[in-house]
């Protein structure tokens, strides 16, 4: 029996899985999809918020401004794409302006560093490429951005590499109370566990209500995005809100960790797995975009995505032992990826309740990681030098060798699809998005791992990319 | 000592091998190619289809075949080739950084450079269609190497966004490997490929061309199910009412095509926003002195035969200049776009280069039938050019003799006259 079993691996179970693995205990993760992030996750803004937007006094509030900082300390100990570039949020009339007034308040109240009301022309300065229409804005000076699937990527592979059993394409279908705990039923196999965590991000009320009747109900959302060429990446050096409204933060724009510019999103309720996009929501997003930053450059667009929010009918986060040993973290909406670190260390508080939590006296907590393109001129010779693939460039746009690819496929949570080595090592996340390395990368997966080229997918079971040979035939 | 080339060309395809070759037979003695892939020759590799080389070599050649007959010149040359090898960074002092598994990272040094990059395929996300993102969408390009280099088939019912020439290749390609070409849908009122192409290709395989349609959804989880098709009206917005459903399990894009200058900007060198490519003078020469470039590096072209004329002209310029430098400065004539044309290559002329004649490259916006190209210098016309009919699918070239441009302003101004 396992001591403790995570249901999801989004950002939420990976840091609940993370800081488990600490511990002198015997895990495991059920994962629906084949790899992790494959959720809410992968497709948001990557934004680490300050903490202003959530009443204060709530678990959002505390967790927000907790997680902020945890956030981090992780992307620095586990070299994440990070980048503490501080937030705006713009005022364009009265009404913005008493809005912009509150946050300030709240923030003050929740214990965010740093705030700062900007008058109209400390705005401009600082960014000259915003409507001369702003009349105020809030400075967070502690807000970020990150690459989020990075971050999940290493917080699982860490706990992985502390004794954490991982088993993808493993949605949980049936949960059993046996004695001392809990039977989760799976097509890949059943588990039995002390602890059961359900970090199942928009199906986690669908989860909970397998063993007990939930305390909420997911009401997915979805937010479509633009995400711009590097060229652009310059437009603004700071995340850039309007001020937020009932739907959400509204539409920002602001720089990635990779140097692209995101603009997004839109709300609009969806099903769950909902992520197409739609005109409509992709014309709401230009238009409110040029409202902040009237020169968004969307003819150097290189992708469209969305992805779906865990609104909910509960207003603050749900963080509860819904019965004994049966954890829930439901309803987490934005700022979920801000407070997850956060959310984490209280789950493992309910967890403590039901088991001993001792930490292991020998634990991994860093990574090692070759990003050739970070690397000085003499750092890069040196690696070409003990490594030759590391001089073989396959994602020309995002300058990713065939070294990082290599190190990825026969790292301890290996990718198998294509998508999965976009998201470890960014080859196809440039300009070109993919057209020139997709098929090199799939050559490198199916010779690395002994895969027939045909079984490569490019993301999720069933986005098959190869149907067959071509037609034979003699010289 | 570091050894100084020079001329060191960047990228082995159709461009930089024509290069090479003239700028060794301009009496460049160190001549290196930089070529990124395992082999030269560039996308003509994956180009299996024949229609190559009508104008240089007067034959029918495939766009191997035609990469050969250049990969052989320049093995009988002295010419240093490295493949596999990706540069990283041009520096504004002209040093190449470039990175091979075997030589490891190289900072090299050259008299004279020329840009030989190509270009690339525009994506779904340039034209944002909306709809999920399953697999089965491929540029036609990245099709094209995965059935003709890999010798896989990517889907079985097939429809094509963009009538690019690569899309037009690949309906008859699919088709001949199998797959159901249900449609080559393109939003212009015109195609963007060559009319041999729309004829082989489309025409005789009653493959349907949509025009001033586009793809308006995407369907599918896994892999692409489905995809809605609209009629648009003359600012391309979709008409409501006119949606066709497509069952099919793979969309090709054929959106047209992008010159691939992240070294040039990195490098500093000016971009003309018309054609994404570099600015350049008469001899192909940048905005930064001794830096050449060639190809669809600077603009789109329509055959690989001009592509070798442009790259043999850089070539030997960039050879001239390695070994003599730059020529004394004399009158320069600025070449602007007028009615109906897009761009020029060049866009100034330096009288100091011009023998005996200029060529002035273009591309015309829309359709137009029985016209004039007429090139003004304020309100003189200094030439005259018929033609039966132009089209934005293929590249014009008009030649001016030495004492027309004698006769010019400061700036000429090239324009359609429809008749």
């Amino acid at each position: 029996m396992y001591d403790v079993a995570v249901i999801g691996c989004g950002i939420i179970g990976a840091n609940v899985a993370n800081l488990l693995s600490r511990c002198d205990l015997r895990l495991v993760v059920l994962e629906k999809e084949n790899d992790v992030s494959m959720g809410t996750t992968r497709a948001n803004s990557a934004i680490i918020h300050a903490g202003y937007d959530p009443e204060p006094g709530t678990d959002m509030a505390r967790l927000n401004v907790r997680g902020n900082e945890l956030t981090r300390k992780q992307c620095e100990a586990y070299h994440v794409s990070y980048k503490q570039i501080g937030s705006l949020v713009l005022a364009f009339d009265e009404a913005d302006e008493k809005t912009v007034e509150k946050l300030y308040a709240n923030g003050c109240a929740n214990g965010v560093p740093g705030l700062k009301i900007l008058s109209r022309e400390e705005v401009l300065k600082m960014e000259p490429n915003l409507s001369p229409e702003v009349r105020t804005a809030l400075y967070a000076p502690s807000a970020g951005i990150v690459a989020p699937w990075e971050l999940c990527f290493a917080l699982a592979e860490a706990a992985v590499k502390n004794g954490c059993e991982m088993r993808f394409n493993s949605p949980v279908e049936k949960i059993e109370v046996i004695e001392g705990g809990y039977r989760l039923t799976t097509p890949t196999g059943s588990v039995d566990a002390k602890v059961v965590v359900n970090a199942a991000g928009v199906e986690a009320d669908q989860v909970t209500g397998l063993v007990a009747a939930p305390s909420f109900t997911t009401q997915p959302n979805k937010g479509e995005y633009y995400l711009l060429d590097k060229s652009q990446g310059e437009t603004v050096h700071h995340v850039i809100f309007q001020c937020p409204n009932k739907d959400g933060k509204g539409v920002l724009v602001s720089p990635t960790v990779h140097g692209n510019l995101i603009v997004g999103p839109n709300a609009s309720p969806c099903e769950r797995g909902d992520t197409a996009t739609t005109p409509e929501g992709m014309a709401f997003v230009r238009k409110m975009a040029v409202k902040s930053v009237p020169g968004v450059s969307f003819r150097d667009n290189i992708r469209n995505f969305a992805g779906v929010r865990a609104n909910s009918t509960a207003s603050d986060f749900v963080i509860e032992e819904t019965k004994p040993g049966f954890i829930t973290l439901g309803a987490i909406k934005s700022p979920g990826l801000s407070s997850a670190p956060a959310i984490a260390e209280d789950a493992l508080k309910l967890i403590g309740r039901t088991l001993v939590l001792k930490e292991k006296p020998e634990y991994v907590d860093s990574r090692e990681v070759t990003v050739f393109r970070h690397l000085t001129p003499e750092q890069k010779a040196e690696a070409v030098r003990k490594n030759p693939l590391y001089g073989r460039v396959i994602c020309r746009c995002e300058t990713v060798t065939e070294g990082e690819i290599v190190d990825a496929l026969h790292g301890v949570l290996p990718p198998h699809t294509i998508d999965g080595v976009k998201r470890r090592c960014n080859a196809g996340m440039g300009r070109c998005q993919g057209g020139f390395c997709g098929p090199r990368v799939h050559e490198i997966i199916a010779r690395e791992l002994g895969m027939d080229p045909k079984d490569v997918l490019k993301d999720k079971a069933g986005s098959v990319i190869i149907i067959g040979e071509t037609k034979g035939g003699t010289l | 000592m570091t050894k100084i080339y020079d001329v060191i060309i960047i990228g082995g395809g159709p461009a930089g091998l024509a290069a090479a070759e003239a700028a060794y037979n301009n009496g460049a003695k160190d001549v290196l190619i930089l070529e990124r892939d395992q082999t030269l020759g560039g996308i003509l590799n994956q180009c299996i289809h024949n229609g190559f080389g009508l104008h240089y070599f007067k034959e029918e050649l495939s766009g191997p075949e035609y990469a050969g007959r250049f990969i052989e010149l320049v093995n009988k040359t002295n010419v240093e080739v490295q493949t596999d090898t990706m540069v990283l960074d041009i520096t504004p002092e002209r040093e190449i950084h470039a990175v091979n598994g075997q030589k490891g990272y190289q900072i090299l040094k050259s008299r004279s450079i020329v840009l030989c990059m190509g270009c690339r395929e525009r994506t779904r996300g340039a034209i944002s269609i909306p709809g999920t993102r399953p697999a089965g969408v491929f540029t036609a390009g990245a099709a094209q190497r995965y059935v003709n280099i890999e010798g896989y088939q990517v889907g079985k019912r097939v429809v094509i966004l963009g009538s690019g020439d690569i899309g037009l290749i690949m309906a008859r390609r699919m088709t001949l490997e199998g797959a159901k070409v249900l449609a080559c849908v393109e939003v212009m009122p015109y195609s963007g490929g060559l009319t041999r192409n729309i004829v082989q290709c489309l025409h005789d395989f009653n493959i349907p061309l949509y025009l001033s349609h586009t793809v308006t959804k995407i369907e599918g989880e896994g892999r692409v199910e489905r995809v809605t098709v609209q009629e648009v009206d003359a600012n391309r917005n979709p008409i409501p009412g006119t949606e066709m459903i497509f069952d099919c399990d793979t969309l090709l894009l054929s959106v047209g095509l992008i010159p691939e200058n992240e070294l040039t900007r990195a490098a500093g060198i000016q971009i003309d926003r018309r054609t994404n490519g570099p600015v350049v003078y008469e001899n192909m020469e940048t905005s930064m002195p001794g830096v050449f470039a060639a190809g669809n590096v600077v603009h789109v072209h329509d055959l690989v035969d001009y592509v070798t004329a442009e790259a043999q002209k850089a070539g030997a310029a960039a050879a001239k200049y390695a070994i003599a430098g730059e020529p004394e400065p004399s009158r320069h004539i600025t070449v602007k776009n007028g009615n109906a044309v897009t761009y020029t290559v060049p866009s100034c002329i330096r009288m100091e280069n011009i023998d005996k004649s200029a060529e002035i490259l273009f591309r015309v916006n829309r359709v137009c039938g029985a016209s004039v190209i007429q090139v003004m210098s304020g309100e003189t016309r200094i030439a005259g050019f018929k033609r039966e009919r132009l089209a934005p699918g293929e590249m014009e070239k008009i030649i001016l003799p030495r004492v027309l441009l004698d006769k010019a302003g400061e700036e000429i101004t090239i324009a359609i006259e429809e008749a």
